[in-house]
């Protein structure tokens, strides 16, 4: 599949927004962050911005983006609408969060429960993002149960770096924060490989043969093509990044995204607190790139079935 | 409404003969061209003149070559919209756009409501829907809705332009929910089937299968066999002779 960058900007940037939201929404609730209005305000803040620049850029990918407003009107059968109307839900309770907390100074009573209501749609619309692809049942690597689950975990794991990076700039990082995001990113890491094992153990049922209905004959291979230069469907579903990229690039998500942040997360338990900032920044800084290329490599990896008719024997 | 209706009063759609099919490409041009002035209209081309043409066409004509039994034929295969009964591109469109009619079965695309972000063709497993690039919408197959039901046309016109343009008559039209149909009674009769089965979206459009090999006429061996009517040589004698080999077949 075509991995539209505004798409890979989209998944990442919303997701993490929407984890650091969830994180901010219960972390307040059980008053383990810091009070100041100041901590509020740039916490809510970047969620929001993080969310809103990701949606904005997912309007980028459209033919006619000025027709979005109406992507929400099928919520009854099309996750992405779903996605739409979920997004816009979760602004309400942030906005009561944001606004309590950053501008009013209030942590508690009414601006703690919308932060927990916040947190639960952060992770539904996560899900509605990852539904988007796991309903899809002619892409094998997307089509899994697996899908919503490890986007889920992505986005709370950059959430919980970008949060241990809020707390390194305000209060210094206490102890918990470093463990949570450590654990975000272990659970990310466990997830993520028993996805890529489970696609790899995937037979590769959709023959040529059944596309065409002709495998009862023989052997079947294309011989002329319709057209003679690739098509809108060769062009957006015959994307593929040859395999052995796709291991290195593997290795490269297992180390930019799971190994070095969660080293250096732990190294700033070790070393002493002027450290602990340059740490975080390169931990974000390592997250960002493995996650940007775990994201590119989910589209790039993905076979379609259309793919069959143009000369792919089994998908 | 993207939710699929759930039963609808026709189930119009194409039946593709693939033993009769020559590869032409004529049903394809004769899409393009009716649909770049129809329901469709523009089907825009990019680059027709450069180094990269491509463009929104809505019918592809694939040829393959089936080798089995120690043998290869060729077999020519258009590929369409098969208006599905339970077509996944309808159910993911985020904006109403595409819907499956409740009257006749036929999946159409409201060029007016599209946002175009190419979800619907992510579910396409037939890669039947194409992206128009410079309208920016999603194009498909329409059935020719613009003609089948066109009291401005004459009676012979009011099938899909594809259907009217196939010179060998390899292309059928009609209602597939029907069993008493003309086109029904030809599934059955001769093994129609679906593409994909196993994706489930159970698709309307039938292909027929290439029938077997007629060894008696193609097998060098078999016609050295055939009787050879013996002949004086005369021009009267040769032409009856051939006459007899033909009618033989």
């Amino acid at each position: 599949m075509h991995p539209a960058y505004s798409v890979i900007f989209f998944t990442t940037a919303s997701g993490a927004g929407l984890g650091l939201l969830a994180w901010l929404g219960l972390g307040n609730a059980l008053e383990l962050l810091p009070k100041s209005q100041w901590f509020g305000f740039f916490g809510v803040g970047l969620a929001v911005v993080l969310l809103s620049a990701g949606l904005m850029s997912s309007t980028f990918h459209l033919g006619r983006p000025e027709r979005a407003w109406r992507a929400f009107s099928q919520w009854r059968s099309s996750w992405l609408s779903r996605e739409g109307v979920s997004a816009v839900l979760t602004y309400i309770p942030t906005g009561v969060l944001g606004i309590g907390w950053g501008i009013m100074g209030i942590t508690d009573g009414a601006v703690a429960v919308a932060g927990v209501v916040a947190a639960v749609l952060a992770v539904i619309t996560i899900y509605t993002t990852g539904m988007i692809y796991a309903s899809l049942p002619t892409i094998r690597a997307w089509y899994q149960p697996l899908v919503p689950i490890v986007y889920i975990a992505l986005g709370l794991a950059s959430g919980a770096v970008l949060l241990t990076l809020l707390l390194a700039i305000f209060e210094g990082v206490p102890s918990w924060a470093v463990w949570l995001s450590v654990a975000a990113i272990a659970a990310g890491f466990v997830l993520k490989s028993l996805y890529w094992s489970t696609v790899a153990g995937e037979k590769r049922t959709y023959t040529v043969g059944a596309a065409t209905g002709l495998g009862r004959f023989g052997k079947v291979r294309p011989l002329d093509p319709p057209h003679t230069m690739a098509n809108f469907v060769m062009r957006e579903m015959g994307y593929e990044v040859a395999r052995k990229h796709a291991e290195k690039l593997r290795g490269l998500v297992h180390l930019l995204l799971f190994v070095v942040p969660a080293a250096l997360l732990l190294a700033t338990l070790v070393v002493g607190s002027p450290l602990t900032l340059p740490l975080v920044l390169l931990a974000l800084g390592s997250t960002v790139v493995g996650l940007v290329t775990e994201r590119w490599l989910f589209f790039a990896e993905a076979e379609h079935v259309s793919m069959l008719y143009y000369g792919k024997e089994a998908v | 409404m993207t939710t699929l209706p759930e039963t609808t009063e026709k189930k119009l759609g194409l039946v593709i003969d693939l033993d009769i099919c020559v590869g032409c490409h004529a049903c394809a041009t004769s899409c393009k061209e009716w649909n770049t002035g129809g329901y469709s209209a523009p089907l825009s081309d990019q680059e027709p003149y450069g180094a990269d043409p491509h463009g929104t066409w809505l019918n592809r004509i694939h040829s393959y070559e089936v080798e089995g039994e120690g043998r290869s034929r060729t077999v020519h295969f258009p590929r369409s919209c098969l208006h599905c009964e339970t077509p996944a591109c309808v159910t993911v469109c985020p904006t109403g756009a595409s819907y499956k009619r409740a009257e006749d079965g036929i999946v159409l695309v409201n060029p007016d409501m599209c946002i175009g972000c190419k979800l619907c063709s992510w579910a396409c497993p037939y890669g039947a829907r194409e992206y128009d690039y410079a309208v920016g919408v999603m194009r498909k197959c329409t059935l020719c809705v613009d003609r089948i039901y066109n009291p401005h046309l004459k009676e012979e016109d009011r099938v899909p332009s594809c259907v009217r343009a196939c010179p060998t008559g390899a292309r059928h039209f009609g209602d597939l929910g029907d069993p008493k149909s003309k086109i029904s009674k030809l599934v059955k009769e001769r093994g129609g089937y679906d593409l994909l089965p196993d994706i489930g979206y159970k698709p309307v459009n039938k292909y027929l299968p290439p029938r077997p090999r007629r060894d008696a006429v193609t097998n060098n061996d078999a016609k050295a066999k055939a009787p050879i009517m013996a002949t004086d040589g005369s021009r009267m004698e040769k032409f009856l002779a051939w006459a007899d080999k033909v009618l033989t077949r």
